[in-house]
């Protein structure tokens, strides 16, 4: 029983199980079972190496900063973040993703939202999170792994849901919903375009605009660039005496501070590898089975399937979202406190979908303060985010995505008013709310108030 | 055996979908022997299969990969199986 307790309490073995379960329903040969499980265990373990390459970079980073502003500075990034909690969190995530994308299929199986999560790295951070928020909340491993996985299928279900009319728009269709846990952040954004519905026909497609950088859509790219110029600002703020009297061991300030910087991304590469490893069995049997199980469901694909609608508009998004992670910044400078430094990873894939919900409601001038919009939004998100976040909320680093903040911190702030009892009603009341069979004009409440 | 590989930005999500959407294509097609597997912008190399898909929107930074296939939209099945089913011909799979 000790033994058996053990194996399973090593997430690594655990979601090799998963896999290995998924790959038996779905009858796959000898062969390809072996493989896939044996691919999945050494993901996991691929993730918690890079967890341990990317903390070594992001310590000093903490100190530099803190020696240099006296505020604790935070980039923005879920890969980071997921690596260094599935080291505490690994095997109730691992639990929580398995049961969660279960809750999904069973939601969308007997409700009318019809949505089935599809995005894989995404359910795997935001099962991370929860993981994280459940035991905060005090719940014991049992309940925390319920109740877990039934917020995890519920926001599988919200998120798409609350964007669908959006997508509707912009498609033309409602076949397909999108999967992104950012999904608040697009829908303001949309919402923010129908301000500027008067010049809707100035879309971005009309600009000629340069497109010269779409090598920012290569995140080893953006995030070793971004970081080298984070680090070397700092570090040129700490300045020499610091940095190689405490950090670098007597190496040049600025000579260590680059090394750290592609160290990051080195973290961020490796992390995602494992990622790739671990998701590549375990999303085509979360697919296989529920199109078996739920008649007409909407799959909520990643973000990057709607960047064709609107090339121009990725690129605008961007840049006003970047803008507005900045304009956030210089805000926190002020406020004091926590500084949420502005990621490019984070406002490019949000900030360009934002461009794209902004364009699609409000052309080229609701694209740029859509974009604007979601910017501030995932900048503030984070502040509030990590104090229900444990120790975790004392990393360099946390979510980057609208949803993980603000499902993080509608939990955590139940938890924080009346525990896991708060938590658990307010889960039974949204499934019963989901339940209801919707009349036209109530369909959209239940999303609403999630929403908020 | 021969070798396809989807790329995307990140290598987690679309790429991903895309290589489960060909499969389903190989299988109602009836071939076998081609490999699919998903990749991330930065990691692909000319070496790494014999024939790449990519979304439109990363065609750019994919140009040096060799025998790539761009993708106008990466949710149309109908598209992507005349894609698939072209380069397996030319192939000599069907």
């Amino acid at each position: 029983m000790g033994t058996m307790i053990d194996i399973l309490s090593e997430p690594a073995i655990l979601v090799a199980l998963i896999a290995l379960i998924g790959l038996i329903a779905q009858k796959k040969g000898i062969a390809d079972t072996v493989k896939g499980t044996t691919k999945t265990f050494v993901g996991f373990l691929v993730i918690a190496a890079g967890a341990g390459i990317l903390s070594g970079s992001l310590t000093p980073f903490g100190a530099m900063f803190e020696e240099a502003f006296n505020v604790s500075g935070v980039v923005p990034n879920n890969e980071a973040v997921v690596a260094l909690a599935l080291t505490e969190y690994g095997t109730t995530t691992a639990l929580i993703m398995f049961f969660g994308m279960i809750v999904n299929i069973l939601i969308a199986r007997f409700t009318r939202y019809k949505y089935i999560f599809l995005t894989g790295h995404h359910t795997l951070y935001l099962a991370c999170m929860l993981a994280v928020i459940m035991a905060v909340a005090g719940f014991n491993t049992v309940g925390l792994i319920a109740a877990g996985s039934v917020a995890l299928g519920i926001v599988m279900t919200l998120s798409p849901a609350i964007l669908q009319p959006f997508m509707r728009q912009l498609t033309g269709n409602d076949n397909v919903a999108l999967g992104h846990f950012s999904a608040v952040g697009y829908a303001a954004s949309g919402l923010v375009g129908k301000l500027f519905k008067g010049s809707k026909e100035t879309s971005t497609e009309n600009i000629k605009f340069p497109n010269g950088l779409g090598f920012l859509r290569d995140s080893t790219v953006s995030i070793a660039l971004t970081m080298i110029v984070m680090y070397l600002i700092v570090a040129f703020f700490a300045g020499p005496a610091f940095i190689e009297a405490e950090l670098s061991g007597g190496t040049n300030f600025l000579v260590f501070s680059f090394i750290q910087a592609g160290t990051f991304a080195a973290g961020v590469f490796v992390i995602l590898s494992g990622v790739r490893l671990v998701l590549a069995e375990i999303v085509p049997a979360f697919k296989g089975i529920s199109t078996k199980l739920v008649p007409n469901a909407k799959p909520a694909l990643d973000v990057p399937i709607i960047f064709t609608y609107a090339p121009n508009a990725v690129l605008i998004g961007f840049f006003a979202s970047f803008l507005g992670g900045i304009a956030s910044m210089v805000i926190m400078i002020f406020l004091g406190g926590v500084i949420i430094l502005p990621g490019v990873v984070p406002h490019f894939f949000t900030g360009a979908a934002a461009g794209v919900f902004g364009n699609a409601t409000g052309g080229f001038k609701g694209s740029v303060a859509g974009a604007f919009v979601n910017g501030i939004i995932i900048s503030f998100l984070p502040v509030f985010l990590m104090p229900v976040l444990g120790d975790l909320g004392f990393a360099n680093t946390t979510f980057s995505d609208a949803d993980f903040g603000v499902s993080g911190i509608f939990f955590g702030s139940l938890a924080n008013y009346a525990g896991p009892i708060a938590i658990t009603i307010s889960l039974v009341v949204i499934i019963l709310l989901m339940i209801i069979p919707g009349k036209k004009k109530n369909n959209n409440q239940p999303e609403e108030s999630k929403a908020g | 055996m021969m070798k396809f590989l989807t790329v995307c930005g990140s290598g987690l999500g679309t790429s991903f979908m895309v290589e489960m959407n060909i499969n389903q294509i190989l299988q109602e097609l009836g071939v076998d022997g081609i490999e699919v597997a998903h990749s991330d912008l930065s990691s692909a190399t000319p070496g790494d299969a014999d024939v790449f898909f990519l979304a439109k929107d990363i065609a750019d930074g994919g140009s040096h990969l060799g025998e790539v296939v761009v993708l106008e939209s990466i949710i149309d099945m109908d598209e992507l199986r005349e894609k698939v089913e072209k380069v397996v011909r030319e192939k000599g799979y069907l």
